[in-house]
């Protein structure tokens, strides 16, 4: 696992999303998903590929059921688009990388 | 220059990779997503032989990946976009504009579940619509859930639901079941599970939260009528994954591979396994395999032709 994606919990959640000042991507993902290990290489590169300008995180939902709740979570992988605490974009499940980066830069 | 390069990382592909590899020939394995295809997602197995108590999808595909591997296939992770001819060799090009050439291809692609067609199917997937209830449903904790389909997938995913659901709706267009007598009356059984006899679904209703209902009709009496449910599980077929390969070789009018019964495609050097090509029945214990099948062609036709 890289630095690149931050691990957020329900204690980090605000500080790292909803106060960002950046767009922030959340992947919302748990470890018996198989499609949420299609998309966690991608967003690891997103996250490389978007340095400085777009905050990376991922949220366990096993572990922070109350967030997987408060968003509506029904499937995952959930990457979330967030910016200014507010959701701007979602997309559930495995999607190519393309139509990653077309969401983000149209955020951006 | 690979000797052989399989496209897909299922049962079929990987038999092909431990065959191929065993074979001593130089194998590359081009999977788009994870080892263990939809195996990968199945929660429980246990028509396959050999594991008398039954083994996880994961757990199987993980065996099959490790095994295959031990013995020298190379596995990379990309999406082939091309696949072109050079004389014998056959040049695979991938998303990334990585190119590879080799000298026979084993398809093994798969397939991906089929989508109903119907309104609010796409507007609520991933808000209440699934294809993967091991993904999805831990969700649905307490809820009253919608299973779509008939078959082996709709009926076994159906009762692993029942450990969070309060209740299984499992519609079915005709009023009996296509999957194993044995999960049949392991449905049957359990309480949780609710039969919806000769219907079809027409429409998916929600709201921002997600899904709300489901709309259905009687194919036989035209009533049509509601159910109030949270999710929709669709298991109702799989559309064979050949998109990029239509002007390359003989699909059937439902775009699955014709191959013949050395699991050869149209193409010299074009081999194929597992649920992607025209077969009838689809199973690890048949895509298993068609991967030695095809392995053992592949180096024969090396051999011969190369």
């Amino acid at each position: 696992m890289s630095d690149a994606v931050t691990v957020v919990t329900k204690d980090t959640f605000d500080q790292v999303v909803l106060q960002s000042q950046d767009i922030v991507m959340v992947d919302f993902w748990a470890t018996w998903c198989g499609p949420c290990k299609i998309v966690a290489p991608v967003v690891e590169e997103l996250a490389k590929e978007y340095e400085g300008r777009v905050t990376f995180a991922k949220l366990n939902t096993d572990e922070n059921p109350d967030l997987a709740s408060r968003y509506n979570i029904r499937g995952i992988p959930t990457l979330m688009f967030f910016k200014e605490g507010k959701v701007m974009d979602q997309v559930v499940g495995a999607v190519p990388k393309a139509q990653l980066k077309s969401k983000l830069d149209a955020l951006i | 220059m690979y000797d052989v390069i399989i496209i897909g990382g299922g049962p079929a592909g990987l038999t092909a990779g431990l065959y191929t590899s065993r074979a001593r020939l130089k194998s590359l394995l081009i999977e788009k997503g994870f080892a263990g295809g939809q195996v990968m997602t199945t929660e429980w197995i246990e028509n396959y032989p050999g594991f008398e108590d039954g083994i996880s999808g994961a757990d199987l595909s993980r065996k099959m990946e490790k095994q295959a591997t031990k013995f020298g296939l190379e596995i990379v992770q990309g999406s082939v976009i091309d696949i072109s001819m050079r004389g014998g060799i056959k040049e695979i090009t991938l998303e990334d504009e990585n190119r590879y050439e080799t000298k026979a291809v084993i398809l093994a692609t798969g397939s991906n579940p089929r989508p109903l067609k119907i309104e609010g199917e796409d507007r609520y997937r991933g808000r209440g619509v699934s294809y993967c209830a091991t993904c999805d449903g831990a969700f649905f904790k307490g809820e009253k859930l919608a299973v779509i389909g008939g078959g082996d997938s709709a009926v076994e995913e159906g009762l692993f639901l029942t450990k969070f659901a309060e209740t299984v709706y499992i519609v079915h267009r005709r009023d009996r079941l296509r999957a194993a007598k044995v999960v049949q009356e392991r449905a049957f059984a359990n309480e949780k599970i609710k039969f919806v006899w000769d219907s079809v679904p027409e429409k998916i209703e929600g709201d921002d939260s997600g899904v709300k209902s489901l709309h259905i009709k009687n194919v036989k009496t035209g009533e049509q009528s509601s159910l109030d449910v949270g999710g929709v599980f669709i298991y109702i077929g799989y559309d064979p994954n050949t998109g990029f390969l239509k002007d390359l070789v003989n699909l059937n009018e439902g775009n699955h591979i014709i191959t013949n019964e050395n699991m050869a495609s149209s193409v010299p050097g074009i081999f194929v396994a597992g649920d992607v090509r025209v077969k009838p029945l689809k199973q690890i214990a048949t895509a298993v395999g068609d991967g030695a099948t095809a392995a053992i062609a592949a180096e024969k036709y090396i051999d011969e032709n190369l």
